[in-house]
């Protein structure tokens, strides 16, 4: 077996350049399989959304701004999800730096949802279903997730797994950019940004190193975020 | 009641020393006879019959209230069932609201089961004599407190029947269970609690189930006869006897100390406000001797009256445990204390707005419904006279389970409902499933225990012999003092 070498992979989501459009959380029920729930069920707070665009309000009417942040996993180093699992489902690739979560492990608790501060998991209260022909267009490279499991935001890991066998095939290393996630490849004013932060020429990389702008979300938390954000000027504000 | 009985009256002469000359003395003999059950011997086969007779009447109102707690508990697994069948959508929860009722059920009747060993146990070990009636009962709260509870997490989980994989059980893939998990350790502690619950209450019981095999025929005796595993009655089984429960006794209180500290972790070592505070262990140990004292206090007084055991179940009983319910009330009083105020001061946003929530918002009615049921109203049990009256201290033991129950909800599916980020902020609305769902938790409680009541006896015999036969009323100068010999 050839040897992979250590990514890191991160995100890099600059607030300034987010319009708060929703097409990474379309891009990301599409690739991933992600169920769409009813209006009934999302106003009970059952939306899953893999990848969400948070909204807050700013100042008083009618001097009001929105700004928008963009929050998936963000696939922590030191994850608060992954201790409280009773059977491993959610764990730790040291290689990737990724959170993975085993669907078929997992056995419901749901401790991870209560222990996660950012509140990226999802618990599936029911069977997916996926009307009429939206079950023609499933991503074959994702699994379905049944009722009684947590999931959430993989980074498109089954799009990471791809580049590297392409590259492997084409006997080369990874490019920059050979891996693009799905809600990074629909922002259509590149907020996002996706890279491997070993790789020192990768744009996220520069733009981790070089911004004075860049936070992580709720780093005090000592959680070690592999998401950068970048700080939102007056340019991240809407009507 | 069977005080009036002619035979009580024959053997008065052979159980009890005569009554001395002094009539001021023989009053006061009468009275301390009249407040203490140790110190009023009978002769043992009433007080065996006292407590077979009421195993043997099916009356009418005992199989309504079969079918009745039955009905509850079937109505209860059919709703698991449905729950099965078409997911956890069908309760009240969401997103961020993951943990809700079935916790709060889980830590309820965790707590409930607290008390059985506290009492039997502890106070076995403080040579505290008045819980020698008592001890059964509590002990029985404690098994089926923590049956009810084990049940819990397996109605809570996403997929209950992959369940085994929490066990640490061998498999081809020699994927173990993670013990980096609260979940784990607190099934862990849990299992350890249990087992030793049920042995603990069958050893003390085994003389009693002898006692019973020897006075019945049929199928009872046969029962008997199994589970009193051909006890005689030797010195040495004595012996044996008491060893046994002095090891179990010493052993199971640190148990206790470590389960319901281990199910405060479960939301101690979480991230989530409101719930990682250091105080939580000693805090979920008060709370849950708490209830369970109270869960205690409740099932006294129902075995009192329906079986008819007033004889043994005195004022005096009660009294006892009122005075312990206080001294947890007032224990509990302070750790709560410690847990808002410290909050309170560090004034963190999402800790204001919880306790904004309880204290002005929404939950304002239960948050004083729970304080009025766990500190004011258990402070009345320092007066004397509430004290001495049976039904006012159920009403406050009654109060006690309510107001416990309310700080569990108030914990968990409340906090739960703030956290690190206001987008995901979401709030929990009780759903009728998990409404059938309890009811039929607390239904399965009062079925096991009616259950129970016709099959073992529940005051332990030996134990109340045994007090009797040891204490004794001596005189000193004027006063007469309790004093107690003890066995050899």
């Amino acid at each position: 077996m050839a040897e992979f070498p250590n990514r890191k992979w991160t995100m890099v989501v600059d607030l300034d350049k987010c319009t708060g459009c929703n097409a990474c959380v379309v891009a990301c029920h599409a690739e991933n399989n992600v169920p769409i729930q009813t209006e009934q069920e999302s106003t009970r707070g059952r939306a899953m959304h893999w990848i969400r665009v948070e909204r807050y309000w700013e100042g008083e009417y009618p001097n009001i701004k929105a700004r928008f942040m963009p929050v998936m996993c963000q696939q922590c180093g030191r994850a608060p999800c992954e201790p409280v699992c009773p059977v491993y489902a959610t764990n730790h690739s040291e290689r990737e730096n990724l959170n993975l979560q085993v669907y078929n492990r997992c056995v419901g608790t749901r401790y991870c949802q209560n222990n996660d501060p950012y509140k990226v998991r999802f618990f599936n209260f029911f069977d997916p279903e996926f009307a009429g022909t939206l079950k023609e267009q499933l991503n074959p490279d994702v699994t379905v997730r049944s009722a009684g499991v947590m999931e959430k935001c993989t980074f498109c890991v089954q799009r990471i797994r791809r580049g590297e066998e392409q590259a492997l095939v084409e006997n080369r290393p990874l490019r920059d950019g050979d891996v693009v996630p799905a809600c990074v490849q629909a922002c259509p004013s590149s907020a996002l940004v996706f890279g491997d932060l070993n790789d020192p020429n990768a744009q996220a990389t520069k733009l981790v190193r070089e911004n004075q702008r860049k936070f992580r979300l709720l780093e005090e938390l000592g959680t070690e975020p592999q998401v950068y954000y970048l700080k939102g000027g007056q340019s991240n504000v809407g009507g | 009641m069977s005080e009036a009985k002619p035979a009580g009256k024959r053997d008065r002469a052979v159980w009890r020393r005569p009554m001395p000359q002094d009539e001021d003395l023989a009053h006061q003999i009468e009275h301390e006879r009249e407040q203490h059950l140790l110190l009023d011997p009978r002769y043992p086969l009433n007080i065996d019959q006292d407590v077979l007779d009421p195993m043997y009447r099916l009356t009418k109102r005992f199989w309504v209230m079969f079918v009745i707690l039955f009905g509850l508990v079937a109505m209860a697994g059919t709703t698991w069932l449905v729950q099965m069948w078409w997911g956890l959508g069908i309760t009240g929860l969401d997103r961020p609201v993951m943990w809700a009722i079935y916790i709060v059920d889980f830590v309820y009747f965790i707590g409930i089961g607290h008390a059985g060993t506290f009492i039997s146990a502890a106070l076995r070990v403080l040579k505290i004599e008045w819980r020698r009636p008592i001890s059964r009962a509590a002990e029985l709260v404690t098994v089926f407190g923590l049956i009810t509870a084990a049940m819990f997490p397996l109605i809570h989980i996403g997929r209950p029947w992959k369940f085994y994989w929490l066990l640490p059980y061998p498999n081809e893939r020699q994927i173990w269970p993670s013990y980096h998990s609260p979940l784990l350790w607190d099934m862990t502690a849990i299992m350890t609690y249990l087992s030793c619950s049920i042995l603990f209450a069958w050893i003390s019981i085994i003389p009693d189930l002898a006692m019973a095999r020897d006075h019945t025929q049929g199928w009872r005796h046969t029962f008997y006869e199994m589970l009193a595993f051909g006890w005689r009655g030797t010195e040495t089984e004595w012996a044996n006897h008491e060893t046994a429960l002095n090891i179990f006794s010493y052993g199971i209180i640190p148990v206790m100390f470590s389960v319901h500290t281990i199910v405060s972790w479960d939301f101690a070592m979480a991230l989530q406000p409101a719930w990682h505070s250091t105080i939580f262990g000693p805090y979920f140990v008060i709370g849950a001797l708490f209830s369970g004292v109270g869960a205690v206090i409740i099932a006294l007084a129902l075995i009192r009256k329906f079986m008819h055991l007033d004889y043994f179940l005195r004022q005096e009983h009660f009294d006892g445990m009122a005075k312990f319910l206080l001294l947890l009330s007032l224990a509990w009083d302070y750790f709560y204390f410690n847990d808002v105020i410290v909050p309170w001061y560090g004034q963190d946003p999402v800790e204001k707005t919880i306790l904004a929530i309880l204290t002005g918002g929404t939950m304002a009615p239960l948050f004083y419904l729970m304080l009025f049921s766990n500190v004011l109203l258990p402070a009345t049990l320092f007066l004397k006279r509430v004290r001495n009256s049976i039904p006012a201290v159920i009403v406050v033991a009654i109060f006690v389970n309510i107001g416990m129950y309310i700080e569990r909800y108030l914990i968990i599916p409340v906090s739960l409902g703030q956290n690190w980020l206001p987008f995901d902020w979401g709030y929990y609305v009780l759903h009728l499933p998990e409404t059938l769902i309890t009811l039929g938790a607390f239904g399965f409680i009062f079925f096991a225990f009616l259950a129970v009541s016709r099959l073992f006896p529940l005051i332990p015999v030996w134990e109340v012999y045994e007090g009797q036969v040891l204490q004794g009323l001596r005189r000193i100068g004027r006063a007469l003092v309790p004093t107690r010999s003890e066995p050899d």
